[in-house]
């Protein structure tokens, strides 16, 4: 008998109850957490859709049906069917003539403790942003959080300005945080007092994806066309 | 029989107010301070933890002799991380607005030293009813206190409960109360207000056990 084997005689609880003890538990624990996984899996992925398409017609109130689509630098846009993860989606929105009334756009950036993302509606009637829907944040609990739920913040919204260029490869005026109560012009964001980096971090994931978006969507405006 | 059923409801009735889990053995502070500083947030937080308590009670209880010493903290954390999971897909599942609200900290009630606390010093050592009304009364105790957190820095730091305004446009919030120095604060008036009813008591009993005396001799 070798010295491990007596001490292991000596020690007050054998080495076997100890296995059992944790692969059984563990095991019990593994089958548990996967049983609830399955269970909650599809419920968790109906209320994401369903928070997801809220979140279009929210953006876009004048759309009454909505199909998605996946862009290429090469293709274009093209119209997709069912969720794909990974690649960048657009929501096209059509009200009940099937006609093109809008897009839904979703973004993100760094806000004050996370990453923000957002989906905003792009009207082409307006060449303007008509809403905003924060989807994940983790900004501060009654501060940085007013970005989804101050009104005058949200105001800002309604109708902000993202019409093209002379030259159509860029906005003709970049989207801009200003003070609260500073704003002057349709392109400007006015921000809360006391969420100055969230407000911000709202503006500046805005600018950068309706720069990058804005002038691919115009320039290939027939690829959404009968997408309904 | 009677003192059967009296001693029970002592074992919920302790973790609400002799021994509560926050104001007496201040307990679990993390989410004390993180998560209380709306009423609504405290309140689901409370209630997840609750859940959380009384199942890995009931577990631990239930596999006492199962368990050997040695192992018996790692096994715990597996009982009690197992069910944190299970309270994390079901919030996602029941709301995701309350799990925007509370996922970075659902999966901290792991590390709730009061869940790991019932477990080493009441669980592992009583029956599985007895372990059910600790946890039950523990939990009740932590929701409670969360509560009465969540409500006060809510009020005070956007002048609204539950999300309803109370009070006029003039009023100023106190932005201060939101933030974590606001949990500081609060804790500090709620563990004022607890210790002065405790020695108020404690005097008065002693007064009386005086009296008492005085009378006999």
């Amino acid at each position: 008998m070798t010295g491990t084997e007596l001490e292991a005689q000596a020690a007050p609880t054998s080495a076997w109850h100890m296995y059992r003890a944790m692969v059984g538990v563990g095991l019990f624990c593994g089958l548990l957490i996967v049983t609830v996984f399955q269970a909650t899996l599809p419920i968790i992925e109906q209320n994401k859709a369903e928070a997801l398409q809220r979140a279009i017609f929210r953006v876009l109130p004048e759309a009454t049906a909505s199909s998605t689509f996946s862009y290429d630098e090469s293709k274009g846009f093209e119209l997709l069917e069912g969720r794909s993860d990974g690649q960048e989606l657009l929501y096209a929105g059509y009200d009940d003539d099937g006609a093109l009334v809008g897009l839904a756009i979703e973004a993100q950036g760094m806000g004050y403790q996370d990453v923000i993302a957002l989906i905003y509606g792009y009207s082409f009637s307006d060449d303007a942003i008509t809403g905003i829907q924060v989807l994940e944040s983790k900004e501060t609990p009654g501060l940085g959080d007013k970005i989804e739920s101050d009104p005058d913040f949200l105001e800002n919204f309604k109708r902000l300005d993202v019409s093209l260029g002379d030259h159509a490869s860029k906005l003709a005026n970049e989207i801009v945080p200003v003070k609260n109560g500073e704003k002057t012009h349709p392109w400007e964001i006015d921000g809360i007092t006391g969420a100055t980096i969230s407000s911000v971090a709202i503006a500046n994931i805005l600018n950068g994806s309706a720069q990058h978006w804005v002038p691919r969507i115009e320039s290939r405006l027939t690829d959404f066309q009968g997408g309904e | 029989m009677a003192t059967a059923t009296k001693s029970s409801t002592d074992e919920f009735m302790k973790g609400l107010w002799k021994e509560n889990p926050v104001f007496v053995q201040v307990l679990g502070m993390c989410p004390v301070l993180a998560v209380s500083n709306t009423a609504l947030n405290a309140l689901a937080m409370g209630l997840a933890t609750l859940f959380v308590l009384v199942m890995s009670n009931i577990v631990v209880s239930s596999l006492r002799s199962f368990i050997p010493k040695e192992v018996r903290i790692a096994t715990y954390i597996l009982i009690i991380a197992t069910f944190v999971t299970v309270v994390d897909y079901a919030i996602q599942a029941i709301s995701l607005d309350l799990y925007k609200a509370l996922g970075a900290f659902i999966s901290l009630i792991v590390v709730n030293c009061l869940i790991l606390g019932r477990a080493e010093a009441f669980a592992s050592k009583n029956t599985v009813a007895r372990s059910a009304l600790d946890g039950l009364g523990m939990g009740t105790g932590f929701v409670v206190a969360l509560f009465c957190l969540g409500a006060v820095r809510e009020i005070m730091g956007s002048g609204s409960l539950f999300g309803v305004q109370l009070f006029h446009d003039a009023f100023q919030d106190w932005v201060v109360m939101v933030l974590p120095s606001g949990g500081f604060f609060t804790l500090a008036g709620w563990l004022l207000l607890f210790n002065w009813l405790k020695q108020r008591k404690a005097h008065r009993e002693d007064r009386a056990t005086l009296a008492l005396s005085k009378e006999v001799v």
